[in-house]
């Protein structure tokens, strides 16, 4: 026995030193991680609905995503992710097997192959100035080499040859005062048509040789006025511009190069007429035009008269016009109606030709339709059938067809904005939900079958049962709290204001609601806290969000407040708070007696405002009055300025809410040297286990733990620029420790020839940051540690036994700060865009950090590469303590990619949130796409893996009471035996 | 291979010689230094020349009012960067109303504030650089204070303010005994990062060979396995001490029988 117990204990220190990479097994993949594949709200939509093949839609969306999506479910065929800088200015289809895309203000022309997304060909076109750029490839199915793709973008109007890419010829419209407007090429003609406007009063049409470029004829005319941007192309020689007063319409037509105006008033058109607004669509022979939040269809006339033909009074959402047979011409529009949107095909010659209407139960909580795609097919009874591609205001995408949604994408959750966690209900009794449960039959052969399969007897199909099975094991996906909190909700809001919960088990959206509010009809969301987290008193509320937007994009438009409950997704109420929103401070500790946690929200005016509005929290917070402190960050003008809590502003307002504050220090960067790239916090909810830190020859290092520290980065103003755009000698980057209360620099390091961007975390007490040394032409990463030096005479055992330490005593900020730090470097090998760390319940477990790289996939490091203590030749007694060998480079161990061979598309954040057992934490992250894993940084040591064998262990007792029974008769047969003997 | 990362770059640190010799400086001439100098400065053609900055305080919400002047040597390196150096102060003495507003001050545990011009040559430069400490933190037996100026160049980032020593809290009400200043003063500039060493390929890949190296697969095995192992390790002993009391029985005849029969009930 005792040697089985040293084996055991012998077996301890093994596992314990292993250096523990995380890494996964082929067959794990999809147990405890999902990945959600989106594209973001659809900017255009091109169909592909030739009779033969797969039908499909191509869209470009606001992501910077190209995607090609299968009509009938939705799904991803395939999809591209350009750079954030890279913006999709148009779609098309060209050869009838190319997607043509024009990205980057119309400087980069693409060509993809339709069936699987591979890019044919790319050309860099030109770009001399910011303008407009047009895209035009002519609509011919025929297999013609002649025609090529007119591209207009950065001044230059480029014709491109639509089979490999190679620029045929190029125009110069740099001129000053110059602006392109519309670029048309009628079918069957060899002459371009450019219309442009000097200095927006006078028309100019060139005539352009398709052929070769050359300018065939110039005509021009002045306009007695001047012409707004807004332009709308009615027809192969005839476009419609609004003048720079709004309130005429100015037809331009420009038939066999002569160029001819009429006006017409927009008053003659409709009696209240106000500010008109030229609508997008494009409707051959005629235009929409926005009045009075009326939009009106104007006709276009052969003589170039406008008559009005319809008007539709509430906010109505149109598509461009649609070819279908016999020569005519179709759009749709939707409008709400209730719960419901109407959807109505019309012929645009005769409105009164109503070709589909169909009514379809729509979601509240998508909002309205924003825009419109439709394409239409032929029936069996070879009527004109039409579907409608159409994109929600919460920029959902569903496709209507036949009076019903075909599909729908949730493609909100593209552009998450801010991320929180929310805890499940928990199981209530009486509500058996483990009910679904299996008997012990069942439960006995699954684990029979993970028994085959540890000992690899299992055949094919028992390893397909064993990885279905595990996929639905154990209900990961109910409702309810368990007991590992491995169960969670992340509550997600996006940049079109809506809220979704997902759950943690397998993804899917528990609920989403859209934000209102009673001052505005959409304010747009800013940031997300938890409000109200029941846990020790007040169990039976429901724990809510609150979510702060604004009306408008402006910082000094006024908040709105909404509280949602988390469990429902109801709204519990929503409040326009009156003022605006600058910062939004939740006080930390401070909650009151139904658990909601108390925020100040600073405004504009310098002013802070208490929330919630209830004496009760009023009382609390005049309590610790004195010791409020906050600070702000003016990034332009590169002051940090701290302030203290003043008064109530009851002589200003008789808000008794309200309080003024005052400047109690104030850090200025000069303005010549530094600017501010990077400010970064510890997570308020960060739990430290251990303020010590042991080191091997028993010395003990105090953290330095404070929740009041900053930390800044500032480059070289000429630094603030691309990587390599200055010489090392240029440009310096500046790291600051800044305490909030009393505005100290407590550490201030630079490193010279350094440059941003900086990607930095910020736990316990170190900082890693990550930034580029141009000297060394390698991305480098720095971790500085805090260590205290006022406790460091704790260390004699007697003075903690007899109480003579000072490591209860109250810290001040106000004390002189007696710390150190310790720094140590290393380059790495990736460029990063964004990093996090992991957390857990108690602090116990090791970190990892989580380091978005480049190639959008998340990498865990080991907290004990960047540890400062690392030397070349570690001691016996530091290597025992698992301090790793000084390198130069932080390593890249493919394994310990946590997002294994997936990306998380355009990553943008990751968020990690621990589960209630200790050694697991939550990692969520997200940009186009969404990814969660669960992640055991110094592996599952508290609780027996999912995938142990119970049946095994089971099976293995069994054994041995039976091995014990027969011996024992056996012996009892001996004794007897003997006894006879 | 010697130690490539001892701190080579120390920051600049000019300690301006103070204590007891400048506060009873103070306490005599303060009064007649009140004069609000006119900021002078002396343009040598030289790389050096000399500047002056005030300081000014403020108590609770009052206006900044003139307390002391900070005279130092500016240094033109040839790279056209400055530093400044030698930095002397020299604090006005609290006025009599000046004491009183500071009692208040000590009585409602205010700020004390005082403020520096962020650029010393063109004052006050982009804005004032602000500090502020409660003012229960500075008396001792007279008025401690310590200031750490962060520089940047001619600039003054940021100016630490405070008491010497630690401040306790709750702060206790306490009246200086002397009114006169103790006044510390440090000028810091940045601190150089070290440079990343770069270690030679042949140290890399013996420390790699030594250090990274994966877990050998009896490790993984124990590890994966340990569970299965250790009741195999139970049964084994069981059959051991069977076989031995066996062996045992076999020679000690029927008491070795009955303990047989107890180990094994017992297990």
């Amino acid at each position: 026995m005792a040697m089985a117990l040293r084996l055991y204990l012998l077996l301890i220190v093994f596992v314990s030193s292993a250096i523990v990479s995380f890494s996964l097994y082929e067959d794990q993949v999809g147990l405890m991680d999902w990945h959600q594949r989106y594209i973001g709200k659809v900017k255009h939509a091109v169909f592909h609905t030739q009779k033969t093949g797969r039908k499909r839609v191509i869209v470009s969306t606001e992501e910077n995503v190209v995607a090609s999506l299968d009509l009938r479910h939705g799904e991803i065929f395939w999809r591209h992710v350009l750079g954030t800088k890279d913006a999709i200015d148009g779609v098309d289809i060209a050869l009838g097997k190319y997607v043509i895309t024009l990205s980057s203000e119309g400087s980069m022309l693409r060509a993809w192959n339709l069936p699987d997304g591979q890019m044919v060909w790319e050309t860099s076109l030109h770009s001399a100035q910011h303008s407009k750029s047009l895209l035009s490839v002519p609509v011919n199915l025929k297999f013609d080499k002649d025609y090529s793709i007119l591209v207009f973008g950065g001044g230059y109007l480029h014709a491109v040859s639509p089979i490999d890419g190679e620029l045929l010829w190029k125009k110069d419209f740099t001129a000053e005062g110059f602006e392109v407007q519309r670029v048309l090429q009628p079918l069957e003609s060899s002459i371009v048509y450019v219309l442009g406007f000097l200095h927006s009063s006078e028309a100019i049409v060139y005539q352009i040789d398709s052929k070769s470029g050359e300018v065939v004829a110039e005509k021009s005319k002045a306009f007695p006025g001047r012409f707004s941007g807004e332009i709308s192309a009615v027809s192969n020689d005839k476009v419609v511009v609004l003048d720079s007063t709004r309130s005429i319409l100015v037809t331009i037509s420009f038939v066999d190069g002569e160029i001819s105006f009429q006006k017409t008033l927009i008053s003659s058109l409709v009696e209240d007429s106000g500010e008109a607004e030229i609508l997008s669509p494009l409707l051959s022979n005629m235009l929409a035009v926005k009045v009075n939040k009326r939009t009106i269809f104007v006709r276009v006339g052969d003589q170039g008269k406008l008559e009005m033909v319809d008007s539709l009074s509430d906010e109505t959402a149109m598509s461009d016009s649609l070819p279908v047979a016999d020569d005519q011409v179709a759009f749709a529009s939707v409008h709400h109606e209730g719960s419901k949107i109407h959807l109505t095909v019309k012929l645009v010659d005769d409105l009164d030709t109503v070709l589909l209407r169909e009514s379809i139960q729509m979601d509240q909580h998508r909002g309205r339709v924003d825009r419109v795609f439709i394409n239409n097919y032929i029936k069996t009874d070879r009527s004109n059938g039409f579907r409608a591609l159409i994109v929600m205001e919460d920029h959902s995408l569903l496709l209507l067809q036949q009076g019903a949604i075909v599909w729908s994408r949730e493609e909100g959750l593209a552009s998450v904005t801010d991320v929180t966690t929310a805890e499940l209900p928990v199981e209530k009794d009486g509500v058996s939900v483990a009910k679904v449960e299996h008997t012990l039959v069942d439960w006995l052969k699954g684990h029979i079958l993970k028994l085959k399969g540890s000992l690899l007897l299992a055949s094919p199909e028992d390893v397909v049962a064993i990885q279905e099975m595990r996929m639905k094991s154990s209900g990961r996906s109910k409702l309810t709290r368990d007991h590992n909190g491995f169960r969670k909700l992340f509550i997600a809001l996006t940049r079109a204001g809506k809220l979704f919960a997902l759950h943690t088990g397998d993804g899917r959206i528990v609920w989403s609601t859209l934000l209102n509010s009673p001052a505005c009809a959409r304010p747009s969301g800013i940031s997300l806290y938890q409000w109200q987290v029941p846990h020790h008193h007040a169990m039976d509320e429901n724990p809510s969000v609150l979510v702060v937007g604004r009306c408008g994009s402006d910082s000094s438009s006024p908040g709105v407040l909404s509280f949602v409950d988390v469990y429902t997704g109801k709204e519990i109420s929503s409040s326009d708070i009156g003022h605006s929103v600058v910062q939004v401070m939740p006080l930390p500790l401070f909650t009151d007696s139904t658990e909601q946690r108390l925020h100040l929200i600073a405004d504009t005016d310098g002013h802070v405002h208490l929330y919630p509005k209830t004496p009760e929290a009023l009382g609390i917070f005049q309590r610790e009055f004195q010791n409020v402190y906050w600070y702000n960050v003016e990034g332009d003008d590169g002051i940090i300025r701290g302030h203290g809590m003043k008064s109530s502003c009851a002589g200003e307002t008789a808000d008794e809410y309200c309080f003024t504050t005052r400047e109690l220090w104030t850090v200025v960067f000069p303005s010549e040297s530094e600017k501010i790239i990077s400010t970064l916090t510890r997570k308020p909810n960060e739990v430290v286990h251990t303020q010590a830190k042991v080191s091997t020859d028993q010395d003990v290092l105090y953290k330095y733990v404070s929740r009041n520290l900053l930390f800044v980065a500032t480059v070289s103003p000429k630094g603030a620029g691309e990587i390599g755009s200055v010489t090392p000698e240029e440009s310096a980057l500046v790291v600051y420790l800044i305490d909030t209360v009393t505005g100290r620099i407590l550490h201030r390091l630079s490193h010279q020839g350094c440059q941003g961007p900086v990607h930095a975390v910020f736990s316990e007490n170190w900082v890693v940051y990550h930034y580029f040394n141009l000297r060394a032409h390698k991305y480098e990463v720095t971790v500085v540690e805090i260590y205290d030096q006022s406790r460091a005479e704790n260390k004699n055992v007697w003075k903690l036994v007899l109480g003579k330490h000072n490591l209860t005593a109250p810290i001040s900020s106000y004390s002189r700060p007696e710390m150190f730090t310790k720094s140590q470097s290393y380059f790495f090998p990736q460029s990063v865009k964004t990093i996090a760390v992991t957390s857990t319940a108690k602090g116990i477990t090791s970190k990892q950090l989580l380091i978005g790289t480049i190639g959008d996939q998340i990498l865990a490091l080991d907290k004990r590469f960047v540890d400062p203590r690392r030397t070349l030749n570690p001691s016996q007694a530091e290597k025992e303590e698992g301090i790793i060998p000084l390198t130069d480079s932080l390593p890249i161990i493919p394994q310990s990619y946590i997002t294994h061979s997936l990306k998380v598309e355009g990553l943008r954040g990751i968020v990690t949130a621990p589960a209630k057992l200790e050694s697991t934490t939550h990692v969520f992250a997200y940009g186009v796409d969404l990814f969660y894993t669960r992640l055991a940084p110094s592996k599952t040591y508290d609780s027996l893996t999912d995938d142990f064998s119970y049946a095994l262990l089971l099976i293995t007792i069994v054994a041995l009471v039976a091995a014990i029974y027969i011996t024992w008769a056996l012996s009892e047969k001996k004794e007897l035996s003997e006894k006879w003997r | 291979m010697a130690k490539l990362t001892p701190f080579f770059f120390l920051s600049f640190l000019i300690i301006s010689s103070s204590l007891a010799f400048q506060s009873d400086e103070f306490g005599l001439e303060g009064a007649q230094q009140q004069t609000p100098t006119t900021r002078k400065r002396y343009s040598d053609p030289d790389s050096d020349s000399k500047v002056q900055f005030s300081l000014e305080h403020a108590f609770g919400d009052s206006d900044f009012s003139p307390a002391g002047t900070f005279s130092a040597r500016l240094k033109s390196w040839s790279h056209g960067g400055k530093t400044l150096t030698k930095l002397r102060f020299s604090r006005n003495g609290f006025s009599d109303e000046e004491k009183d507003t500071f009692k208040n001050l000590l009585k409602g545990d205010d700020f004390y504030r005082i403020r520096l011009p962020s650029n010393v040559i063109s004052p006050p430069g982009k804005e004032f650089v602000v500090a502020s400490v409660r003012a229960r933190c500075l008396p001792r037996d007279g008025l401690d204070e310590h200031f750490v100026i962060h520089m940047e160049g001619a600039n003054v980032l940021a100016v630490s303010y405070g008491s010497l020593g630690a401040c306790q809290y709750p702060r206790q009400f306490k009246l200086p005994a002397k009114w006169s200043f103790n006044s510390h003063t440090i000028l810091k500039s940045s601190e150089q990062a070290p440079r990343t060493p770069i270690f030679t390929e042949e140290i890399l890949g013996g420390e790699n060979a030594e250090g990274e190296v994966e877990p050998p697969p009896e490790r993984s095995f124990w590890a994966k396995y340990w569970m299965y192992l250790i009741p195999l390790g139970l049964v084994v002993m069981n059959a051991v001490t069977q076989a031995t009391n066996m062996a045992e029985e076999q020679t000690g005849g029927q008491a070795g029988g009955s303990q047989v029969q107890q180990s094994a009930r017992r297990r």
